[in-house]
Order: C-alpha cells, then sequence, then structure tokens
C-alpha cells in the first residue's frame, strides 16, 4: 500500500508544477478600420501623456527626461487627478456613473510608446508603474468614498471606481521613438 | 522471589509502519490538489521580469502560452542565439501565431472563448522589436486579452 502510494507521489512530484500563475494583465486595442482612422488622432495635446523609451532604455515622460522609474508614478498621477486643474495636464468631463452619481473623470490617456530595440525588462518596469499609479488613483479614490482599498471592494463598487479611474494606458501603434535604428 | 518477573526482552521496539500509508496518501493528495500537470517542455530560456503590481492569473484553463526567448543551449547549434518564439512544443515564426490562436479557440467552449487569455513568458532580456511582431499578429487574430508574465515582488 504504501509502496503504491510513494509510487505516485513521487509521479505527481515529477510531472506537475506547482508556480502560480503571475503577471501584468493587458488589454490589446483593436486594430483600427480604414473609416475609423482619422478619429483617434484628435485626442487633445493636454489629454495626451507620452511615455516614451528608446533604444537605449532612457525614458522620457511627457518632455521630461526619467532617471529613475519610480518618478513616473507621481508624474502619471499628478496628470490623471490634475488636483490644481492646471491647463497643461488633464481635461476632465463630468459624467454620470450608475449608483454613484456625478463624478469629473479625466480624459487623459497615457500612450506608452518603445524602440525596436528597448529591452523587455525596462517595458515591464514601466508597465509595472503605470499599474501602479493607477492603482493608487483608485485606492484614494476608494478610501475616499467607500473607506476600503480597491481590492477589497466588492464587484459593484469596484465598477464604479474602474468607470471612475479607468485605466486608459494605451499600448499604441507600433513606432520607433529614436529614429536612428529605424528600418533594421 | 521473583514474583513480578519482567517479561520480555528490553530492547526499543522498531517504530510502527501501520499509518505510514495514511501519511503517504495525505501528501499525495495535497500535490494532487495544488498542482497542475505541466504541459509543454520550454525550449527556450526564460526568466521573468518582476514586477511588484504582479497579479494572479484568475483562469488558468482559460490561458495560451506563448514563450518568447533566445534558444536553451542545447538548441543554439540549431536556432542561433536570437529571440525566438515558441508555441506548444516547437519553435515557431510569428506568421504561425494565426494558427495557433486560431486551434487555441477552437478547444475552448463557446462561452469562453472571449476571456481567453494569451500569456506572454518572455525573456527579460529580450528586445521589444519581436515583442512588438507578436503584440500587432495577436491584434489581427483579435486575441486582445493578453498578460504580461511576471515574477510577483515585494515593494521595496
Amino acid at each position: 500500500m504504501a509502496d503504491i502510494s510513494f509510487l505516485m507521489l513521487i509521479f505527481f512530484l515529477m510531472v506537475t508544477t506547482m508556480d502560480a500563475e503571475t503577471g501584468l494583465a493587458r488589454r490589446l486595442p483593436p486594430i483600427p478600420d480604414a473609416s475609423q482612422k482619422v478619429e483617434d488622432i484628435k485626442v487633445n495635446r493636454r489629454n495626451l501623456l507620452n511615455v516614451k523609451i528608446n533604444s537605449r532604455d532612457a525614458i522620457f515622460a511627457g518632455e521630461q527626461y526619467i532617471s529613475d522609474v519610480d518618478q513616473i508614478e507621481d508624474i502619471v498621477i499628478d496628470f490623471l487627478t490634475n488636483p490644481t486643474n492646471s491647463e497643461r495636464l488633464s481635461a476632465k468631463k463630468v459624467k454620470n456613473i450608475e449608483g454613484f452619481g456625478d463624478y469629473p473623470v479625466s480624459e487623459g490617456v497615457i500612450s506608452l510608446q518603445n524602440d525596436r530595440a528597448t529591452s523587455y525588462s525596462t517595458y515591464i518596469k514601466v508597465q509595472n508603474v503605470l499599474v501602479r499609479a493607477i492603482t493608487r488613483i483608485r485606492d484614494d479614490f476608494s478610501i475616499q468614498n467607500f473607506g476600503k482599498t480597491y481590492a477589497d471592494l466588492d464587484e459593484d463598487h469596484q465598477k464604479i471606481v474602474r468607470l471612475a479611474i479607468p485605466n486608459t494606458v494605451s499600448e499604441s501603434e507600433p513606432k520607433d521613438v529614436s529614429k536612428s535604428s529605424r528600418r533594421r | 522471589m521473583a514474583k513480578f518477573k519482567k517479561k520480555g526482552n528490553n530492547d526499543t521496539p522498531g517504530i510502527s509502519t501501520a499509518s505510514l500509508p495514511d501519511i503517504v496518501f495525505m501528501i499525495l493528495m495535497f500535490f494532487m490538489v495544488s498542482t497542475s500537470m505541466r504541459q509543454t517542455d520550454i525550449l527556450v530560456k526564460v526568466t521573468l521580469p518582476e514586477a511588484t503590481e504582479a497579479a494572479k492569473l484568475e483562469r488558468k484553463d482559460l490561458a495560451s502560452y506563448i514563450y518568447i526567448g533566445a534558444p536553451s543551449k542545447q538548441y543554439q547549434a540549431q536556432f542561433g542565439t536570437e529571440a525566438r518564439i515558441q508555441l506548444n512544443d516547437s519553435f515557431k515564426s510569428v506568421d504561425d501565431i494565426r494558427d495557433f490562436i486560431a486551434s487555441e479557440r477552437e478547444s475552448l467552449s463557446e462561452a469562453d472563448r472571449t476571456f481567453m487569455t494569451t500569456s506572454l513568458k518572455i525573456d527579460e532580456d529580450t528586445r521589444m522589436g519581436i515583442v512588438t511582431d507578436v503584440k500587432q499578429e495577436l491584434r489581427r487574430c483579435s486575441a486582445l486579452k493578453i498578460m504580461y508574465a511576471a515574477r510577483k515582488t515585494e515593494k521595496k
């Protein structure tokens, strides 16, 4: 009896894996139709935050050179929440959210651009910081309105928070940031 | 006056193995429940990047995997050291992704198809060029839900 179950135990140890799958979930934009193309260029300049990574893994947010990835977090939060209602940061539009009421939703879009020679680890670092920034804004909003962090809310409230603070990181059309490495 | 004569010998008795099957069975059950079958042999070297915000993949059964990285040692003579794409058990090119996604989608039930997630397991040393190509191809196949596989780390 023990021998047989030992044998099975060894078998399961060999053929199975235990690692939980973790990662950054994202949604790719659908391929635009030919008729749609004109529309999406028309994002107001103040509503667009460009985050660029060039072939040497140097990062730019807006027009600013970033030496430490974590700086992006504050830039993004500032850009999306726009606490001083600055003319240069993202605009807000009051929208009616079902079950919550009117809330000024930011119209800001973060566009992440990279070069073909950008390293994947840098790209993920930036993606991670963007996710963290959005999570932080959502947490602030949730604590202010519901007294709990976003992760602890129930499904309905999470939906409200998602509508109030949309995840607007766009995986933009591939575009080479640095001219030197084009067409390789 | 040997009224209370000690019986038997004084050796320590051996450990009873009667409960051994129970214990082993318990461990066996634990492993059967907590692990999943390994599906493919990974032919490329993949060291996942680290991310503090990594979330758990909700439905493992709806995930299909694309591995990208430099081929591991024993395949380098044949396939070189440049980053390659691995689908199922072999090296493929970007053009094969369409068929791969189609067959993965086919294997799911009608209701689950919209929830299909493509998990991109990409080595951290890979350049973005190949990743961008794969992403574009996925967009064309309208497999829009993706996941950049990453190791979860605690915030420093």
